[in-house]
């Protein structure tokens, strides 16, 4: 990136909209040979977008896109590839059932004059490039019977070692081990010493300020700070991406929030040293009656799966955990259920029956206490008719398929099944995500109420502000392990991403 | 006056378009019947008559007492390849348990009648729960674990009756089988019964609403804390006693029992319920198409016999409405999709 030398790429006021909202405005951003260029921002502040716009996924959008120097517009993925850029998404895109050296050549296996795939060859060059990466796997073993961490490690090797001169690594290292990332920085600082042009993005904003040499940061679709990666800290890096100023729309969480002493009232769920395999290690904490208790941290931190534990959908390989004092291992979620733990995932379409009318939706998680043998649909109507008043879903017809409803109001309606016979402990997973302003503001208030009610909450969520609005105390949850509680002091947007 | 009433469906269509795009496949099948019917009765004189009813109606009830279980089964979008196998030998054990004639060369153990019953109604609610075990408890798909009991159900059979035939069956059995009252055959009777309690169970019962739900979106059903697992395992056992109790009635309506006596009936009951309009995918359909189903296939292989046919043809024919029933099937599917977004 010296001054003088042309950028191997260059785009130029790129503009880029979804059904009217622009994602991306008047964006310019260059990348030069032998460069590790670093890209930080909130979720959809834009850095994905640019990204597929420069891998060719995306290809409908303003503004100039030159490839050494040249004007260049690729219709495709596979144009992109063809002038040399590869992207590793985000999710683990492999075939685990064939073998390493297979993934390793994934499309160009090598072959004779007959057409036949030279196994020898394949399995040598592979090891000989895996070697490069510090990997020492037998090339000819079964993908999937590799740890996750080396899997990703091969699928990454795989495309830095396809010849593309630009490579576009979307947050490599959450599902690393600390050797594991250190390997891969290794790799990556000497293929910018063979001039390969690299952008790493990452929510780990010490990595990107380990391995880059430039940091560019996103807010709101736009560019608002690049420097050397010399020139800066992690301080100022997070205040340039959450931004001063009352540029949000929204409360932004800026400055300090209190949060209350802790309750002293009754532990309704205690985790202690929850492991599993490569996801969570040693997770311990209490929920009490009466208090929201957030977990905030990266996607794939481990949430997750935490809170799929907890509703007995997935077995911790160690640790327990005990409801009101008494210990449980939950066969189950029905086990869990009966227990006294809901569970609202943070996917709709795994929680409800899109197919189903609204008051099936609701009675389906409680028709155990209001039925024994047969059914009594117009009791079940009543329950839904009171939840969709309540909660005030829209619109209140408890026999519309769920599926007609809006998504905010589906959201409304997941919770809504949990409310008739209240749980002991609720565990809800990015409560918010992906709803307007006023349906976020229905679903916090019924939080809110509930705790009053006496409620154990537990809140999981990627993003700061769905845990700030809520929580009464905070523990930071990062590749897999607590590293950080916040109670009773002050906490803020930029405290909270420092600590995670 | 079947066309009048076509006619008078397909005015209503341009009505109310998207509730009959929803409800296309409980439409489809109900016209195809009607069609069936029409077409039989125009061809053939000796086809639309009372005794010919009362004789689809005994075609059809083995088939329709097995496809009680089975509707079950596919609601919660899992299969049973194992139907037929243990209707198959749960008829040979009610036989073996009964004492044979002199020159039936079969090792049989002769007990009480009502005991015979018990014994063979355990056998295969056992198998059903050595197919629910797999599926649920090692996670084996139905469609491998139930094609494996398909096997051992007929190994159990061969063991059995070593290629013999047995033709003595409890008299309990005997009467539901192939006796009648009041000009009626019990086997209708029974198996009207049998489909009356299964559409009582699904529609009214707590656990009728669970098969549909964990048919719809298991995951949902999970996560709302319902015992998946629970579920598909009851239904596998519920699948195999109607087997059972289709196989017992079978072999005394037949009048012997032998292996592979009931081998039609797997794609037979399949057929049913399908063409009857439940969803392959789960969650959709009910008794009520599989009775629609039933009386499609019966009128179909009834009908058939009443023109001149080819009788090879026969086979051919039905595998072609089979067919068409399936295409059905995955269309009404994406058309429901489509009018739910």
């Amino acid at each position: 990136m010296s001054v003088g030398q042309q950028p191997i790429l260059e785009l130029q006021g790129i503009t880029k909209s979804f059904g009217g909202v622009e994602a991306l405005r008047g964006v310019d951003f260059a990348l030069y040979p032998g460069e590790i260029h670093g890209l930080v921002g909130e979720n959809g502040a834009g850095k994905s977008t640019l990204m597929k716009i420069i891998a060719g996924v995306h290809t409908e959008f303003s503004g100039r896109f030159l490839v050494d120097g040249r004007e260049m517009h690729f219709r495709s993925a596979r144009d992109a590839h063809a002038a040399g850029i590869a992207m590793v998404h985000q999710e683990l895109s492999v075939a685990p059932d064939l073998t390493v050296a297979e993934n390793v050549f994934l499309g160009n296996q090598p072959t004779n004059a007959l057409g036949l795939v030279q196994w020898r060859r394949m399995a040598r060059e592979a090891g000989e490039q895996l070697a490069r990466f510090g990997i020492d796997v037998d090339p000819m073993a079964r993908l999937g019977d590799l740890p996750i961490g080396l899997q990703q490690l091969i699928e990454i090797a795989r495309v830095l070692f396809s010849g593309a001169r630009i490579v576009i690594l979307d947050e490599p290292t959450s599902a690393l081990s600390p050797p594991e990332v250190e390997r891969l920085f290794t790799t990556l600082r000497r293929l910018r010493e063979e001039g390969t042009a690299i952008v790493f993005i990452s929510h780990f904003i010490e990595d990107i300020l380990l391995v880059s040499d430039t940091v560019t940061v996103f807010r709101n679709g736009r560019k608002v700070a690049e420097t050397a990666s010399a020139a800066t800290s992690k301080g100022a890096l997070i205040e340039a991406m959450i931004g001063r100023g009352g540029e949000a729309l929204e409360h932004s969480y800026t400055d300090d929030l209190m949060l209350p002493q802790p309750s002293g009232s009754k532990v309704i769920l205690k985790a202690d040293q929850l492991s599993l395999s490569r996801s969570l290690q040693d997770v311990s904490f209490e929920s009490r009656a009466g208090e929201v208790l957030g977990i905030y941290g990266f996607m794939g931190c481990g949430q997750q799966e935490l809170s799929r534990i907890l509703f007995g959908k997935l077995k911790p390989d160690s640790g327990t955990l005990a409801v009101e004092g008494v210990p449980k291992t939950f066969a189950s979620t029905a086990a869990a259920r009966r227990a006294g733990v809901a569970l609202v995932p943070e996917s709709r379409r795994d929680m409800l029956f899109h197919q189903e009318p609204v008051y099936k939706n609701i009675s389906i998680s409680i028709l155990d206490r209001i039925s024994s043998l047969l059914l009594k649909p117009a009791q079940e109507r009543d329950i839904a008719k009171r939840q969709v008043d309540q909660l005030q879903i829209r619109p209140p017809v408890v026999g519309l398929d769920l599926g007609m409803l809006s998504g905010g109001n589906q959201q409304k309606v997941a919770l809504a099944k949990w409310l008739t016979y209240p749980p002991k402990l609720l565990v809800l997973c990015e409560p918010t995500r992906g709803m307007d302003v006023g349906a976020k503001n229905d679903v916090i208030n019924i939080v809110r109420d509930l705790r009053t009610k006496g409620l154990a909450i537990i809140v999981l969520s990627t993003e700061p502000e769905t845990v700030l609005s809520l929580a009464d105390r905070i523990l930071v949850l990062k590749r897999g392990a607590l590293v950080r509680e916040f109670k009773n002091e002050p906490v803020s947007k930029d405290r909270l991403l420092e600590a995670a | 006056m079947s066309s009048e009433t076509a006619m008078a469906t397909g005015q209503r269509t341009r009505g109310l378009a998207p509730f009959l795009r929803s409800q296309m496949r409980n439409i489809a099948p109900f016209l195809t019947l009607i069609f069936l019917t029409a077409f039989f009765a125009f061809a053939s004189p000796s086809f639309a008559t009372l005794d010919n009813l009362g004789n689809i109606l005994t075609q059809v009830s083995v088939t329709g007492i097995i496809a009680v279980g089975l509707t079950f089964v596919i609601l919660c979008a899992e299969i049973d390849l194992s139907i037929a196998a243990i209707a198959n030998v749960t008829g040979i054990a009610v036989a073996y348990f009964t004492l044979q004639e002199s020159y039936v060369n079969i090792a049989n153990v002769p007990l009480p009648g009502a005991v015979a019953i018990i014994l063979s109604l355990l056998l295969c609610a056992l198998l059903g729960l050595v197919n629910a075990l797999g599926l649920t408890v090692i996670g084996i798909p139905s469609f491998i674990m139930t094609l494996a009991m398909m096997q051992i159900a007929a190994g159990i059979s061969a063991l059995l009756v070593r290629g013999q035939i047995a033709y003595k069956v409890p008299s309990l059995i005997t009467t539901l089988g192939s006796g009648s009252i009041g000009g009626i055959p019990w086997i209708v009777i029974v198996a009207a019964i049998m489909l009356l309690a299964g559409h009582l169970v699904l529609t009214y019962t707590r656990f009728g609403r669970y098969v549909y739900m964990v048919g719809g979106n298991r995951e949902a059903a999970e996560y709302s804390g319902l015992n998946v697992k629970l579920i598909l395992g009851a239904v596998m056992v519920i699948s195999a006693v109607c087997s059972g109790i289709g196989g017992m009635l079978g072999v005394a309506h037949f009048g012997s029992a032998q292996q592979n006596e009931f081998d039609t009936y797997l794609l037979d009951s399949i057929a049913a319920v399908v063409v009857g309009g439940t969803s392959l995918f789960g969650g959709r359909g009910g008794i009520g198409n599989t009775i629609v189903g039933l009386f499609v296939l019966g009128v179909l292989n009834n009908g058939l016999d009443h023109v001149n046919i080819d009788s090879f043809l026969k086979i051919l024919i039905r595998g072609l409405i089979l067919l068409a029933a399936l295409v059905i099937n995955v269309y009404a599917q994406r058309l429901r999709e489509k009018a739910a977004e």
